[in-house]
């Protein structure tokens, strides 16, 4: 078994190999057989690389010990589910989901293009295969996932394993590596085809039109990977944070900055010919952005709480992200003639301008972040003393990023293009920034003197009102003209127009999340030692410390406190927050136990028994208001996604008010 | 080229307001790693360190909000008294033999006071050592990962 599993990576390694040279011979020496010959052998890499992965899966899942991965990750009184996860729970075996994952992505590409892009596909399928090859040989000699546990010459079990880490034992912990990596290895498809446009030099937008959708999924699956981190990271960790610019997280966040700056900038280059060497740089930033995020949370580089893998991965990763820099950035100098911008820029107030300084923002922010995780790396190259920056640093710099980041949600899509007017600018703001100003007045009457949770909340409102106001004026004008009802109207108008009104749906779903992410400046905390039978209070809370019980199961043996929970003397149901040791790797965890609701959230944590009194427990108590709207929001986001994807009912073809390009012209002279 | 000088302008602001918040950010948070010999030789009282050990076995003693360890460097067999004095409770995986990652200043007396603690086992998705003997591959020629 675990050999035909080695031997099928091995083999996916070979043709990976010999993919990407026949696709590249074939294409210079333009030899269709050698061509054809590449791509078929990306069908074959998915079917052995599947096989190789249900050979991993299935040992797991029958709790085959011989298997030193099985052994280190499972055991057998874990859930068939978490077998199951932990796939990707280890160093050797979430390298091999990348490359499956790789290999699925090729095999659509080649699938859903056979009939397209003639010209492009060699090179693609280049690109592709030689980030295959990469990964092959990483889980082919550096991690490979097959090794046995061997005693003497005899193959041996052990009676069972170690386990699954408890805090990877969690539902959101058993998809989020698979979402995230969806969106990681993702990246490489637009990637794959912008370069492909370089070298074979397209005219136009041939690379964005035929990605757009990639991006925008893998962009989706992204921000899911983010979001169920924190998610994950809010009800396991026990300390009632979603976030801690932990590296980890850092690497996760990374890529997704310069993504989302590229999801905004194509349409410059689409709409109006402008910045096409940014797009280029934007995607393979995007795209090593991803290759590094896998290195910084596979080669233990950087130090982190989360306790990366340390292993000898560097040093591969580091070569080939600097072979691929190197490339790349020849290619794109080298193509430069063939980048020209169309239009110049007119006014600073103009819907141009407002992209411009999205991108800049956003990548002030992308560097920021990479700046402060990179910061002890960099420290001990330059200094030669190791220095880390912590969330302060983080904050100070990406808040006021944030906040500008949301205005300009606010006011990008409602400027001009070319050049807006003050007097124009005034009509279409005055209403929301009047609400703007009422909300913050409102909320400073209630007492809310933070100045950031201030100027959000009120940001907040301003977006809303401007979203709000484009879906109004769009859907009165149908209700008006094709006497349907409103709500019909809205959802025409949608349909008419996808990409602009789930957009808008994205732009809300940010909003909502600001909205509970800014709910992080009120909250409270307490942490008592509690005679059981006690009470105690936060906030408007009455916490009744009633009993501890214990248990076993096969899997772990708990503790579990029962408390009952009024406010202002009202009594509101029981909460049991609870630990856990882990019987295989005798790791204590707690299960925190939270009371979810719109405005705010009441979060227990049963830390432990007190160490001096036998009758004391200590309960780490928590309000977090608004947190919730963190989910609420990134659920709009995620439909609004969706909505872009659905075909617009409309065709709209946007003319370019002046094509000045020599190759827009050459194009048309071609007809 | 009006446009452009104004854009450029509002540019050179932005990244200098954000450049300006980025240094005070590091300074307020900047934070030295050392060794537990590092710290031995050159105490820097009230520097911001963060230093790391092993949790020596035993050696975990509450007293009321405080907690008082004991962290161990193996290859200089060298040690120091920790004093927690955060008021978040501490990790989960921190206990005896835990990799321990404390963050604060050192005492004039010589001691190590602590305000936040994180703590690790060796490898991310990995059991800590001494829980279970580590089963190495023996078909294999590179370092064992699970020590």
């Amino acid at each position: 078994m675990e050999t035909s599993g080695a031997f099928a990576i091995l083999l996916a390694l070979c043709l990976a190999a010999y993919s990407f040279l026949a696709s590249l011979t074939g294409a210079i020496k333009k030899k269709p057989f050698l061509i054809e010959s590449g791509r078929r052998a990306v069908y074959g890499i998915f079917i052995l690389l599947t096989a190789a992965a249900g050979i991993l899966v299935y040992s797991l899942l029958t709790s085959d010990f011989r298997l030193a991965y099985v052994a280190a990750r499972s055991n057998r009184a874990m859930p068939a589910v978490y077998k199951f996860a932990a796939w990707w729970g280890g160093q050797e075996g979430s390298l091999l989901l990348w490359s499956w994952l790789l290999s699925v992505y090729s095999a659509i590409v080649v699938w859903t293009n056979r009939k397209k892009h003639r010209e492009m596909m060699p090179y693609v399928v280049a690109v592709l295969m030689f980030t295959q090859v990469f990964f092959c040989t990483l889980n082919a000699f550096v991690e490979p996932p097959f090794q046995v546990l061997a005693v003497g010459k005899g193959v041996t079990a052990v009676a069972d394993g170690n386990g699954l880490n408890p805090l990877l034992q969690y539902w959101l912990m058993a998809i989020h590596p698979p979402a995230l990596y969806l969106g990681y290895v993702g990246f490489i498809v637009p990637f794959a085809f912008a370069f492909a446009s370089l070298v074979t030099k397209q005219p136009g937008d041939a690379w964005i039109q035929t990605t757009r959708r990639w991006s925008l999924i893998t962009w989706g699956f992204q921000s899911m990977g983010v979001m169920l981190g924190q998610g994950w990271a809010y009800a396991v960790l026990g300390w009632g944070g979603y976030w801690g610019w932990d590296p980890v997280e850092n690497a996760s966040l990374l890529p997704w900055i310069t993504a989302t700056a590229f999801l905004h900038s194509v349409m410059m280059q689409e709409k109006k010919g402008m910045m096409k060497v940014w797009n280029m740089v934007l995607i393979s930033s995007t795209y090593f952005l991803c290759i590094f995020g896998t290195f910084l949370t596979r080669s233990g580089v950087v130090s982190s709480v989360h306790a990366f893998a340390q292993s000898s991965l560097g040093t591969w990763f580091l070569a080939f992200l600097t072979i691929e820099v190197a490339v790349t950035t020849f290619m794109i100098l080298k193509r430069l003639d063939y980048l020209k911008s169309e239009v110049r820029l007119e006014s600073v107030l103009s819907r141009e301008s407002s992209f411009l300084f999205n991108n800049l923002i956003l990548l002030a922010s992308c560097f920021a972040v990479l700046w402060g995780t990179m910061f002890p790396v960099i420290t001990e190259a330059v200094l030669g003393e190791k220095i880390t920056v912590g969330a302060p640093f983080f904050n100070k710099v990406n808040v006021p990023i944030g906040l500008f980041l949301l205005l300009l949600t606010g006011v990008g899509p409602l400027i001009a293009w070319r050049r807006s007017s003050l007097e124009s600018l005034k009509r279409a703001f005055r209403w929301p920034v009047a609400v703007m100003f009422l909300t913050i007045a409102a909320l400073a009457a209630f007492g809310i003197h933070h100045l950031y949770a201030l100027i959000s909340l009120g940001l907040c409102a301003f977006v809303t009102v401007t979203v709000v106001m484009e879906f109004f004026k769009g859907a009165r004008a149908i209700a008006a003209k094709s006497q349907m009802n409103f709500g019909r109207a809205v959802v025409e108008l949608t349909h008419r127009n996808t990409r602009r009104y789930g957009g808008y749906m994205v732009h809300m779903g940010i909003v909502i999340m600001f909205a509970g992410y800014t709910g992080a400046a009120f909250n409270l905390d307490t942490t008592k030692e509690v005679k059981i039978g006690d009470r105690f209070e936060i906030g408007r809370y009455q916490l009744h410390v009633k009993q501890v019980t214990d248990g076993d199961t096969p899997n772990y043996s708990w503790q579990r406190a029962l408390v009952g929970v009024y406010r202002n003397g009202e009594y509101l149901g029981d909460m049991s927050p609870e630990r856990r040791v882990y019987s295989a790797t005798q790791q204590p965890t707690s299960e925190v136990s939270i009371r979810r609701r719109l405005h705010e959230d009441l979060y227990l944590n049963f830390a432990s028994m007190s160490q001096t009194d036998a009758d004391k427990a200590i309960i780490q108590a928590y309000v977090f208001p608004l947190v919730s709207w963190i989910w609420v929001g990134f659920y709009v986001l995620m439909f609004g996604t969706l909505v872009c994807l659905v075909p617009s009912k409309v065709k709209y073809s946007y003319a370019r008010t002046e094509v000045v390009g020599v190759y827009a012209k050459q194009a048309e002279a071609a007809k | 080229m009006k446009t452009y000088l104004r854009f450029g302008a509002l540019v050179v602001a932005i990244i200098g307001t954000l450049a300006w918040l980025a240094a005070s950010g590091i300074k307020e948070s900047k934070t030295y790693y050392k060794t537990i010999s590092e710290l031995k030789q050159s105490p820097d009282v009230g520097k911001r360190v963060r230093v790391t050990g092993d949790v020596l076995p035993g050696t975990i003693r509450r007293e009321g909000e405080k907690v008082f360890f004991t962290i161990h460097e193996k290859e200089k067999n060298l040690t120091l008294s920790v004093v927690y004095t955060g008021k978040d409770p501490l990790p989960d995986t921190f206990r005896d033999n835990a990799q321990a990652m404390a963050d604060g200043r050192m005492q004039s007396d010589g001691s190590f006071q602590a305000s936040s603690i994180a703590a690790k086992c060796p490898s991310k998705y990995e059991a800590a050592p001494g829980q279970r003997p580590a089963q190495q591959p023996l078909n294999s020629s590179k370092p064992p990962s699970m020590s």
